[in-house]
């Protein structure tokens, strides 16, 4: 067998059952790639002694029988998670040197299930960001480049090291997480698969906080079947997350039947928006055709509020975030900055937070603290609650009608250059979530799935999005879209 | 609304964020176009709408208030910037 760090998690866990092949040589086939592709800056912090000796373990568990599914599969980790005695920073010089004394509730489950930790994965500082142009440790680099074109894309963001390393195979699968889009947005940016759990379903603990009524963690896979079996190892009930929900993990796999006949699939209007490329609205009639033909009746639907989700969230996210950043404060962790003779406190906290904390997060704890402070909180920060109350009413509303699932695009445009919106205002950038964080706002599932290429030869993702709890189903309609559409492009190796 | 640069310079320090003389006015602008998103709220009518305080429906779940864990001060100060004697030391505080 070739380049085994191509196989996906499906494959690599029959192979490994079948005693083809073993998880030392699958953890090394992926750490050479990582080597060989350090152009792509998807890695911040490799491991690669931790990754042997986990996926030596691996195989003494597959040899004894009885090992689950993603036992021996090498894995890259969001820079987000706290892993126990590794590096992580979430991507900002506020945690340069941090190193946990603990394992986040995702990694601990997934190493439980004998998954090998390959490094942690580059990211936008704080997961702030839709380009992964927000990092301390530079950009990550998108494998896609447009055809004949040798300039460098995004990969997205913020979990933008993920969605480039696992689509340039330097890993099978990877985490994300995703508080307005950060999961998805780059899984259609790099062609693979994105799925953001519903909120509750998998546990926020020991992943650094951001907004936290909004930060999910998913799987980042190369097809639908592997978000399936590594979402299932990420979910479950954790008493030290008092927003995870006491709810029975289903076999996602085994709900992968293909079939989605009689299904009732929403065509929301307020997503056709102004300006939106054609390519996006032919590859968003094209799916609509293809879950048609699949047997599912196809509604049009109406989501009023979706204009007012970007604003709702630009008000929320900062504000919970001002809150969950006030912790870095050059005391407990991370970095402290150098004082001035007669400095005190305040002037210590004031320093090291400037020095730490990069452009963005400066600028999105400051909205946040104005947001919050006396004489706008109602204004601001209870308006934007009762507007996310009456985006997840629309939501429950056409749920209540019969819908099963709702059809979108994922982003409004394919990659776009790194650099390229370097001058334009922060707004501009955050349009990149338009189509998905009233998903975040309504706390539902939603999947991305590389459905097309655009004439520049760019991935292109679809969305879907599912009432709650029911990931199963969701993963069913994605995985009929995912066969429908039949995309196997993979980047040209240029790295 | 747009924020002018007294106001920028006192939310720089609510969020106790240095930020330099020379920076202000740049940030007022930054800040007034992120409000100036933020304005299409009011657009929307909210009368009768309660603010969303949860996103799942759930009842938080209630634990036994018992002590779970300790004695792991090393674990505690092992990442401070400057730890002494069992403590986080941090400049002066009071006068």
């Amino acid at each position: 067998m070739g380049e085994l760090n191509r196989m996906t998690i499906a494959g690599a866990r029959d192979a490994l059952a079948a005693g083809e092949i073993t998880a030392a040589d699958l953890a090394m086939s992926c750490l050479t790639a990582i080597d060989a592709a350090d152009g792509l800056n998807a890695y911040a912090h490799k491991t690669p002694t931790l990754a042997l000796d986990q996926a030596r373990e691996a195989d003494r568990r597959i040899r004894a029988g009885g090992a689950p599914a993603l036992c021996g599969i090498p894995l890259g980790i969001k820079d987000l998670f706290c892993t126990k005695g590794v590096p992580s920073q979430a991507a900002s010089n506020i945690l340069k040197g941090f190193r946990p004394e603990y394992e986040s509730t995702v990694t601990a489950k997934l190493f439980e299930a004998g998954a090998v930790m390959l490094g942690k994965l580059n990211m936008d500082e704080f997961a702030m960001g839709s380009s992964n142009e927000t990092s301390c440790y530079g950009n990550a680099v998108n494998p896609w480049r447009r055809a004949g074109d040798k300039a460098a894309l995004t990969p997205g963001g913020s979990s933008g090291g993920s969605a480039a390393a696992v689509a340039a195979d330097l890993c099978l699968a990877a985490t994300g997480t995703d508080t307005g889009g950060s999961i998805r947005q780059p899984a259609a940016f790099t062609g693979i698969v994105g799925i953001k759990p519903t909120y509750g379903r998998v546990s926020r603990w020991g992943i650094v906080a951001f907004a936290s009524s909004l930060d999910q963690a998913g799987p980042m896979t190369k097809t639908v079947r592997d978000a399936a079996i590594m979402l299932g190892a990420m979910c479950g009930h954790d008493p030290k997350d008092s927003t995870s929900a006491d709810l029975p993990v289903p076999d996602f796999e085994g709900m992968l039947t293909g079939d989605i006949r009689g299904k009732r699939i929403g065509i929301p209007r307020e997503y056709r928006m102004d300006g939106m490329p054609d390519e996006i609205e032919a590859l968003w009639k094209r799916g609509t055709g293809m879950m048609r033909d699949a047997g599912a009746e196809i509604v049009d639907i109406s989501l009023p509020h979706t204009k007012y989700a970007l604003p709702a969230y630009y008000v929320v996210a900062p504000a919970e975030a001002s809150s969950n950043l006030a912790r870095y404060d050059g005391v407990r962790f991370g970095h402290r900055a150098r004082l001035a003779q007669g400095d005190g406190i305040t002037e210590m906290y004031e320093k090291t937070r400037a020095e730490g904390f990069g452009p963005e997060v400066q600028r999105r704890v400051m909205i946040g603290t104005y947001v919050l402070s006396a004489g706008f909180y109602d204004a601001y920060y209870n308006r934007a609650r009762k507007v996310r109350a009456l985006i997840k009413r629309d939501f429950e509303q056409v749920f209540a009608a019969g819908i099963d699932a709702i059809l979108t695009p994922a982003t409004p445009s394919a990659a776009f250059g790194l650099g390229e919106m370097a001058d334009a205002d922060p707004v501009a950038m955050y349009l990149n979530d338009v189509f998905t964080v009233t998903v975040n706002l309504a706390g539902l599932p939603g999947i991305a799935v590389p459905a097309g290429l655009d004439r520049q030869g760019l991935p292109l993702g679809l969305q879907l999005i599912g009432r709650p709890w029911e990931e199963g189903d969701l993963l069913n309609h994605a995985y009929v879209l995912e066969r429908a559409a039949g995309f196997v492009s993979k980047p040209e190796k240029w790295w | 609304m747009s924020i002018d640069i007294d106001t920028a310079r006192k939310v720089a320090h609510l969020a106790r964020i240095a930020v330099p003389e020379s920076g202000l006015p740049k940030l007022a602008g930054e800040l007034s176009a992120v409000l100036a998103f933020m304005e299409q709220l009011n657009e929307v009518d909210v009368s009768g709408v309660e603010p969303m305080t949860s996103v799942t429906p759930m009842r938080l779940k209630r634990r036994a208030d018992v002590v779970t864990d300790g004695n792991i001060q090393e674990q505690i100060l092992k990442n401070a910037p400057d730890a002494r004697e069992g403590f986080f030391a941090v400049p002066k505080v009071v006068e």
